[in-house]
């Protein structure tokens, strides 16, 4: 007994002698240890390239699926915010208001404190408009009178969150003797915007089953690499390996797996908004709509990248976490 | 060293493999563990080496009540003693030198003194220059020469080698059974377990002999 404490003293009297460092010794083998499993996990997975690649397909198509819906409901966003801003009253005047009573009316509501601007439409702009758009030009020009009204569009100061402020413009509109009709179109942008909250939702809720997927399937394969190196792992707990020195290997392993897949799906997810970038802006160009299609941002390519490694992470820290423990050499 | 005080072991399917064992061990001291095939021999040292645990009774090693060794602390116990296997239990896919460098990796040491270190006990099994072969182009010799090299490279207070000699022939055996009297004349305890009689019979150390789980002769 004795004897061994003198002996241990010995040894490691003699390392701080010669090292000068013993402490910042270990710190830089302790470094040395965790870049060595780095890339020794590494190492190991371009080793069996054909399983490496199979798995991080799989979950890299988990992964791009959820980052697509969010990026496409991103899009829709826009759309519905390019919509939302838009948000006026028309006014429809009687078809025998003259021009001059029309443009009196408009500077008459425009002193409305409710009322930001207003914008008269004469018959003759509204029949051009009509002309252009519409595609029935040569119908139109076969009519010997115009039958399109004057329009005042409104556009309200406090947009649609007071709803009841506008519902109280749009009655004091009515009660005007020139107006015909006063329309505003809360109805179906409210809708716009709880179909937007439902797919918020659904893309949260798709997020987290395919993060789950992509949980599970990572653990799986760590188990199956675990499987693997079972002998491994038996002799290294012989000659004195803690579990955190046995499972290091493996979670860089599933690092790498998530990171991988991450970037994997960033390209999946960036190659069909770049495809699909050019038909949808045309599309939009032919309604007179400036709508841009947007892509992942720096920050959401990070935090797409940062929660893929870290489900992978997880997902061997799991299976590494219950099953070490379990495998004890005979 | 080690110290046995009534110690019992049952395997539930088989009964007791081991029954009141009590011995002990001084530092520096060597001696044999013989007995017939099923004696208890491995379970004796899966005991000192906390891969199993005993039902009752003592065991202490270095000072350390082994029966009070959370499961945390295994391996810190482990990296003081050195343990050498019948099978060797080497890994196949490293290098002679990365097999003997794992416990001084698991231990944290730097590079140099790795190096250092394995080379040390390269030299002393008599391998040095093997240093980039695999395992598995090795003689059994050999092998078991690189396991012991893997034992000794942490300079353990205690070596226990499991049938170290099982399948060498008798010029080999007798040359790593005098590899083991030179660890113990530098002071390390040593416990062999074999049944080759003739070969423990010819050394003149201690035997500890069991018999159906029994320490008959110490
Ligand atoms: N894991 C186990 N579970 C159940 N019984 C076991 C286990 N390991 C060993 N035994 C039993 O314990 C008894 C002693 O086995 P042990 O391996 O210690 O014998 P031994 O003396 O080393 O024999 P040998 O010389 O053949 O190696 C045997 O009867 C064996 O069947
Ligand atoms: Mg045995």
């Amino acid at each position: 007994m004795k004897h061994s404490i003198r002996n241990q003293h010995r040894a490691e009297g003699r390392q701080t002698r010669k090292s000068g460092g013993y402490l910042v010794d270990r710190l830089i083998a302790y470094r040395d240890l965790h870049a060595h499993a780095l890339f020794s996990s590494l190492g190991r997975l371009v080793a069996s390239r054909f399983a490496t690649v199979m798995t991080i397909v799989v979950l890299a198509i988990g992964i791009s699926l959820a980052s697509g819906f969010y990026i496409l409901v991103k899009n829709l966003q826009q759309l519905a915010g390019n919509l939302e801003s838009s948000n006026q009253i028309s006014l429809f005047l009687r078809e025998e208001v003259s021009d001059a009573n029309a443009k009196k009316l408009a500077e008459t509501i425009k002193k409305n404190s409710d009322v930001l601007d207003v914008k008269l439409i004469s018959k003759e702009q509204a029949l051009k408009e009509f002309e252009t758009f519409s595609g029935f030009g040569a119908a139109v020009k076969a009519l010997d009178k115009n039958p399109l009204p004057i329009v005042i569009q409104v556009l309200p100061k406090n947009s649609l969150e007071d709803v009841v402020v506008l519902d109280n413009l749009v009655e004091h509109f009515k009660q005007v003797p020139e107006v015909d009709i006063a329309q505003v179109d809360t109805q179906w942008v409210k809708r716009l915007q709880s179909i937007m909250e439902l797919a918020r939702r659904g893309v949260a809720l798709l997020s987290g089953l395919l993060g789950m997927g992509v949980l599970f399937i990572t653990a799986n394969t760590i188990r199956l690499e675990l499987h693997d190196r079972r002998e491994e792992v038996l002799i290294a707990k012989l000659v004195g390996a803690t579990n955190g020195f046995i499972q290091r290997p493996f979670l860089y392993g599933g690092f790498w797996l998530g990171f991988f897949s991450g970037v994997a799906a960033w390209f999946i997810v960036t190659l069909t908004t770049l495809i699909l970038k050019y038909p949808i802006e045309k599309l939009s160009g032919l309604y007179d709509g400036s709508f841009h299609v947007v892509f992942l941002g720096g920050l959401e390519t990070i935090a797409l990248l940062a929660i893929s490694a870290a489900l992978g992470m997880l997902g061997s820290w799991i299976v590494v976490y219950f099953q070490l423990r379990r495998l004890k050499p005979e | 060293m080690l110290q046995f005080d009534k110690v019992s072991m049952r395997y539930p399917e088989v009964g007791d493999v081991l029954k009141n064992i009590s011995f002990s061990l001084h530092p520096g001291e060597m001696a044999f563990l013989t007995g017939h095939s099923g004696a208890g021999k491995s379970t004796l040292f899966k005991l000192i080496a906390v891969m199993e645990r005993c039902n009752r009774g003592e065991i202490i090693f270095a000072g350390q009540n082994l029966n009070k060794v959370s499961n945390r602390q295994i391996p810190y116990v482990r990296r003081n003693m050195g343990l050498i296997f019948q099978d060797y239990k080497l890994l196949q896919d490293r290098t002679v030198f990365d097999n003997v460098a794992l416990p001084l990796v698991i231990a944290g040491y730097g590079h140099g003194e790795i190096s250092r270190r394995v080379r040390a006990a390269l030299d002393k099994v008599g391998l040095l220059g093997k240093e980039k072969k695999y395992p598995l182009l090795l003689s059994g010799g050999e092998q078991q020469r690189v396991g012991i090299a893997r034992a000794v490279v942490n300079k353990p207070s205690m070596i226990l080698a499991d049938e170290p000699t099982g399948n060498l022939d008798p010029e080999l055996s007798k040359e790593i059974m005098h590899l083991f009297e030179q660890f113990q004349q530098v002071g390390v305890t040593v416990l062999i377990a074999s049944h080759d009689i003739s070969l423990i019979a010819r050394m003149n150390y201690r035997v500890l002999k069991l018999d159906h789980g029994q320490l008959i002769a110490s």
